[in-house]
């Protein structure tokens, strides 16, 4: 492995940051699509040339870009979002129903096995895959007939975010949807069902343990170990090891077990980590301290990542796909804030660097290790 | 030939300059303008109007020799000075913010 290219979403742009395999020195491109809003960029393993980004604005929509260059220079592609058949009907915030009505995609994952497959989770929540390289998007329909009428939109929209793909297995699919929860789908997409059974909500929703609503920010999985599961919801980070079948709590002893992102070290699949946010009301770290926790027994027992990040006066929020690792020898962590900045660990977290410090709020970070 | 000016985020969407110029075969309407214009530049297929519905995206405005077009019927023949090419069709983002 040599190198590094960790892909930033920003309010205002996307920029790529680039390292050899030391990641001390950076070269920082961008804003590329600058003024629009960026919600999630992805790349390829297996064409680490290959990266979409989700570009969309208030004003113009959706646009969906390529690049088969490594970000060098983009193409867009296909921006058509139909959900299939009349959508219906869901939840609002109010509680009567609301219609379905496209607003942007929160998430490209690019097929592991296939260069031109790639899924785009949306708002209001579907899932849309393309076997075409972006040109064409077609919804997988199933997952809305698994109790979508019920799913309610989050504070930050009714989104599908989280699309974690089998590597070892296909026809298996995990997506997570705020606020609707966690659903499976065996058969490539075909069919799905909500694995929510553990999840407690009972701040947010009328029957703590529904089967859907829950508002679940974000999932992570080893691919070593696709039976295991972890989740950070709304309040409390959750476990499975049965794919989601059912989930119990390892909060353990957070300071506070609300936040956004989650992620797994690469190469120590029992190695997690989070960032506390002091509360749903209070979307910033606990005490102004920026801290991220790692847990090297799989949750329960975490420890406060500190060195190098501020320790003091600290009110910024780590959105829930703004968490990545990269999967060099001593694996990288990286994450970005929504005052702007991009924090990189080289050494598993153990000490941090601003990698850059004044982007635009950062929406997304995701990482490539390059060959 | 007709004049078009696009808001600046559709040219650099288009890699275009702030006018564009576009043959019209038919009527002048606001549909045709925007069939033209999207079949030109198929980067710009909803970014102006919905995909599915056609309609205009509510933070679009359309203005012409000094009228607001944006609530007129897609079918609405365009102003002579407009298909004469003296004056630009003007698509515009709303002025929203600070």
């Amino acid at each position: 492995m040599n190198g590094v290219r960790v892909l930033v979403g920003t309010h205002k742009g996307a920029f790529i940051l680039t390292s050899d395999a030391a990641r001390e020195k950076w070269d920082i491109s961008g804003p590329h699509f600058a003024g629009w809003e960026i919600y999630h960029m992805s790349g390829s393993s297996v064409d680490p040339d290959r990266l979409y980004a989700s570009q969309s604005s208030g004003w113009f929509g959706q646009v969906i870009q390529r690049s088969d260059d490594g970000g060098r220079t983009w193409q867009p592609v296909g921006n058509k979002f139909v959900y299939d058949g009349v959508p219906g009907t869901h939840l609002w915030y109010d509680g009567t129903q609301h219609p379905w009505e496209f607003k942007r995609v929160w998430q490209l994952a690019p097929s592991p096995t296939d260069r031109d497959t790639v899924y785009a989770g949306v708002e209001d929540a579907a899932l849309f895959r393309s076997t075409d390289g972006g040109q064409t998007w077609h919804e997988l329909p199933g997952l809305r007939e698994a109790k979508g009428n019920l799913w309610q939109p989050g504070a930050g929209g009714m989104c599908l975010h989280t699309i974690l793909l089998d590597p070892g297995n296909p026809q298996r699919i995990l997506i997570a949807i705020s606020a609707a929860g966690a659903f499976r789908s065996d058969d490539a997409g075909e069919t799905w069902r909500p694995i929510n059974r553990g999840l407690n909500s009972g701040s947010e929703l009328p029957d703590a343990s529904a089967e859907v609503g829950h508002c679940v920010h974000n999932l992570a999985m080893h691919p070593s170990r696709p039976d295991v599961l972890f989740m950070q919801k709304h309040w409390d980070v959750m476990r499975s090891d049965d794919r989601g079948d059912s989930w119990h709590e390892v909060s353990g002893n957070l300071p506070t077990d609300f936040g956004f992102p989650i992620a797994v070290h690469a190469h120590e699949p029992n190695t997690i980590y989070v960032v506390p946010i002091k509360s749903d009301s209070e979307h910033y770290p606990p005490e102004g301290k920026l801290r991220v926790y790692r847990s090297r027994t799989g949750g329960d027992e975490w420890e406060a990542l500190t060195k190098g990040l501020p320790q003091s006066d600290c009110y910024v929020n780590i959105l829930r796909s703004a968490l990545a690792v990269d999967s060099l020898d001593s694996c990288g962590i990286y994450f970005g804030t929504t005052g702007g900045q991009v924090y990189g660990s080289a050494n598993a977290g153990d000490s941090w660097k601003p990698i850059v410090r004044d982007l635009p709020a950062v929406l997304s970070v995701e990482v490539q290790t390059l060959p | 030939m007709i004049r078009v000016i696009l808001p600046y985020h559709l040219r650099t969407l288009a890699g275009v300059g702030k006018e564009v110029e576009l043959e019209i075969a038919g009527p002048l309407t606001l549909r045709s303008v925007l069939d033209a214009l999207e079949i030109q530049y198929p980067m710009l297929g909803g970014t102006i109007r919905d995909h599915v519905t056609r309609e205009r995206r509510p933070f679009i405005r359309f203005f012409a020799c000094g009228e607001d077009l944006s609530l007129e019927s897609p079918d609405l023949a365009l102003p002579d000075a407009v298909a004469a090419g003296r004056e630009p069709f003007q698509i515009v983002g709303a002025m929203a913010g600070g």
